[in-house]
């Protein structure tokens, strides 16, 4: 480990060469900027995937050109089902909004020259990039990519490739890459908790930190405890599969015909200790984007957060609550009544603080003087989709319903309006609000709302109509539904769900083009373009390897004061000093 | 040895004098501070990890399935419990000593908990052996899995120390002060001692 003062002396001698400067950075701005990139790769992969899938489910008898015999087989769907949802859960969902903006914007909020570790900042980074290619590797061997979900229940993954092509060099490559980005994030936790805790800048005291702060804190936390369970469990199923071993394989199991040597272990035992972590990183992909959305509803209403404490409060009863209920996502697994009773319970109480949260950004919102640049359309899509989401999470918490709908399209939908499509709004407010501070540049405001309104539209055209489709009984996971009867009428449905994929994909490509487009020719812009208050915008463009040119600032107010009465304009800077009647400096440090 | 354990508590501007309760220690106090609170966080995320072992334990056992079959565990883990015990004590006195500023008995007690390390390996080496010896591996029986898990994941454990122990020792981080070296790698020890006694409590009550 080393400290962040490595960082200073790298600031302060000769200029580093393109490959230590670039590659083997340890700035948490070029780290975070390398995190994004890959999630963005890694999106453009696991988006095409999705693709193929809606494709075939409309036209399952089509040929398409990478399949043996030209027509996808069942378990080929199944590999991209897996390979789709794990990549977008590890490599985008937790690595943008938290990796990403987290690395680089952390230690600028909190006025510290770099991240508590840097060496070790990279190395979670180098690891990360690993696991990826690791996890992509198992397309690239003989028998393909596992077919067991993103959620890899055993027996199925526990075995070998007797149970289904890709189960076998495919599922262990899965595996470990889930160990290896496991590594990476707790690592990464680690870093970004003792930042916070011990690089903050004098006077920035807990309650006057920026609400992204709070978000990234909490949620390395959540990392840092629910990663060390699959990272446990992951080891354990390895051992089940490689050592024979059967911790989770139970006794007389019969598969392809063929009985399998395997002792009395329990299949349940990794789905508790899966869904342990899983259910606390549904909320990793999450709340960073509440954090964004808090601090971008501020910025562009001009008016404080409708109640800090709370919000505070509520991103750890979230956080809390999140490890107490992951036994809803195995209501249907035999468990006595009574532990449904309690998960259901716990589960409908998440909706408490999160009701908190959803009104306190309306009350943000409420009697401001509302401005709606693409940021600021994104945080409120946000806040849309959170509670379409959350709405059906509460009919899918009633174990009752929850046995009707849990193998359906419906869970589908319910998790891919508030984990997706919510945390992608997150990260899309995030790339618009923050990118003059990355790049020194504005992108394009009429590509981000054209972006916004196809995006919104398309995202809700897609998911909405799932919702029915599960009622009716559509079944997740089925590669070819137009066997059954029941199922088979739901095809119009899925015609158009696909045609809205294809359109919303599409409408990607203006974002694409205006990111990349606007790297070099977007608006310059100055150091605080959308004059905010907190640390990142006191510093100049492009922030200097350690970030404040050796001038560090000190915090003498709150994150949010915008429109406080009396001030000379509309928003105090959180480095502005106390008996700054003067006129402040927030125009002053332009970069160019 | 530490010649090299020069104190030199490097100042960073005016940022990061403030921590978790708003404490400001000045001069350079969270440039060292941050080492010990990583390694608390850091805890806390090992801690994680063996307590998901240890509830796949409970959990594994409780199914009462027919192929557990209780072990009798090598008496050498008793001694071997002993010895890390030992080294705790010799680190804790090795950290007296360097407080007292007494450096030279400070790196003796460092050195005889390393060599304690050592031996506590080779202890649990032995035991595998006599496990292996008596038809006992990997994947004979449950409790024999978890047994060679747990060793294995804690002796991994244990290495680090030993590794870290050695750093300390030799060629510690410049900009990492003494009292803050030996503090960490003690928080460290000492938390993979309670470990270790909580995995020989599950083997004789879950074994
Ligand atoms: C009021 C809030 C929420 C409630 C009551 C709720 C409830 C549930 C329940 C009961 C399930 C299990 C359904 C089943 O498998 O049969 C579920 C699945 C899921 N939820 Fe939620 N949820 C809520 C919010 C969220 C949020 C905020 C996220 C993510 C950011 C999320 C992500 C997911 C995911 C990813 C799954 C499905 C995992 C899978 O089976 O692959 N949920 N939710
Ligand atoms: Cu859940």
């Amino acid at each position: 480990m080393n400290s962040a003062d490595s960082t200073l002396q790298a600031s302060s001698g000769r200029p580093l060469g393109f490959l230590r400067r670039y590659l083997f950075s340890t700035d948490h701005k070029i780290i975070g900027l390398q995190y994004f990139f890959l999630a963005l790769v890694a999106v453009t992969v696991a988006i095409i995937l999705s693709l193929l899938m809606r494709f075939h489910l409309v036209w399952p008898a089509a040929h398409l050109p990478f399949t043996s015999g030209g027509i996808m087989t069942p378990e080929q769907y199944l590999a991209l089902v897996t390979m789709h949802g794990s990549i977008m859960v590890f490599f985008v969902l937790n690595t943008a909004p938290q990796s990403a903006f987290g690395n680089y914007f952390l230690p600028l909020q909190i006025g510290a020259p770099d991240m508590a570790f840097p060496r070790l900042n990279m190395l979670s980074f180098w690891l990360t990039l690993a696991a990826f290619l690791v996890m992509l590797s198992a397309f690239f061997v003989p028998a393909g990519a596992p077919i067991s979900g993103w959620t890899a229940y055993p027996p199925l993954s526990g075995i070998n490739d007797a149970t289904g092509p890709g189960e076998g060099l495919g599922q262990s490559l899965w595996l470990v890459g889930i160990l290896i980005f496991g590594v990476g994030s707790l690592l990464g936790s680690i870093n970004f908790i003792s930042t916070t805790i011990d690089l903050r800048a004098p006077g920035l005291t807990l309650m006057r930190m920026p609400l992204t702060v709070w978000a990234w804190f909490v949620t390395a936390i959540l990392s840092l405890l629910a990663f060390a369970v699959l990272f446990a469990g992951g080891i354990l199923l390895m051992l089940d599969r490689v050592a024979g071993t059967s911790f989770f394989l139970p006794a007389g199991l019969v598969v392809s015909g063929e009985l399998e040597m395997h002792g009395g272990g329990s299949p349940l035992l990794w789905q508790h200790l899966f869904w342990f972590f899983g259910h606390p990183e549904v909320y990793i992909a999450i709340l960073p984007g509440m954090g964004v959305v808090s601090h971008v509803l501020a910025n562009f209403s001009r008016k404080p957060v409708f109640g800090y404490r709370a919000m505070v409060l509520a991103l750890g009863t979230i956080g809390f609550l999140g490890f107490t209920l992951w036994g809803h996502h195995m209501f249907v697994s035999g468990m006595n009544p009574y532990s449904s009773l309690v998960f259901s319970f716990l589960t409908l109480s998440i909706g408490v603080p999160s009701a908190v949260k959803t009104f306190n950004w309306l009350g943000t919102l409420w009697g401001g003087k509302l401005q709606f640049p693409a940021p600021m359309l994104f945080a409120v899509g946000f806040v849309s989709f959170f509670v379409t989401g959350g709405l059906s999470g509460i009919f899918l918490a009633q174990p009752t319903l929850d046995t009707e709908l849990h193998a359906t399209y419906y869970v589908v939908a319910h998790f891919h309006i508030v984990m997706g499509v919510a945390a992608i709004f997150g990260i899309f407010a995030a790339t618009y609000y923050w990118f003059p501070k990355m790049f020194g540049r504005k992108m394009n405001e009429a590509l981000g709302k054209l972006h916004f309104w196809l995006t919104f539209a398309g995202a809700y055209s897609i998911f909405l109509p799932m919702h029915f489709v599960g009622i009716a009984g559509g079944v997740r996971r089925y590669a070819d539904s137009t066997g059954a009867m029941y199922l088979a009428a739901l095809q119009p449905l899925h015609l158009f769900m696909t045609i809205a994929a294809f359109s919303t994909a599409a409408a990607q490509l203006i974002f694409f083009y205006n990111f990349f487009a606007s790297l070099n020719r977007g608006k310059p812009v100055s150091a605080n373009p959308w004059n905010a208050t907190t640390l990142e915008w006191a510093t100049t463009w492009p922030p200097a390897h350690g970030n404040f040119a050796g001038q560090f600032p000190s915090v003498h107010r709150g994150p949010y004061e915008y429109s406080v009465p009396g001030a000379s304009e509309d928003f105090l800077p959180q480095h502005l000093p106390e008996d700054a009647s003067a006129p402040h400096d927030g125009e002053q440090n332009h970069a160019n | 040895m530490p010649t090299s354990m020069t104190a030199r508590s490097a100042k960073r501007g005016s940022a990061g004098n403030y921590g978790f309760f708003g404490d400001d220690h000045g001069t350079g106090g969270a440039s060292q501070r941050v080492y010990v609170t990583g390694m608390i966080i850091a805890l806390g995320g090992i801690l994680m990890f063996f307590m998901a072992l240890t509830s796949a334990w409970v959990v594994r056992r409780g199914l009462m399935a027919p192929d557990w079959e209780s072990v009798r565990w090598p008496a050498i883990l008793w001694l071997d419990t002993l010895i890390l015990a030992a080294s705790s004590v010799t680190l804790a006195r090795s950290r007296h000593c360097l407080a007292a500023g007494h450096s030279e008995e400070y790196r003796q007690w460092w050195g005889v908990t390393t060599i304690l390390g050592l031996l506590f390996l080779a202890g649990q080496l032995s035991a595998w052996r006599q496990m292996s010896n008596a038809g006992l591996s990997l994947a004979s029986n449950p409790a024999s899995s978890f047994f060679y898990v747990f060793t294995a994941a804690h002796g991994l454990h244990i290495l680090g120390g030993i590794a870290a122990l050695l750093l300390v020792a030799f060629h510690s981080p410049r900009h990492l002060a003494p009292a803050t070296a030996s503090r960490v790698v003690a928080l460290y020890w000492h938390f993979l001692g309670a470990i270790w006694v909580l995995i020989f409590a599950l083997l004789i009550v879950e074994g």
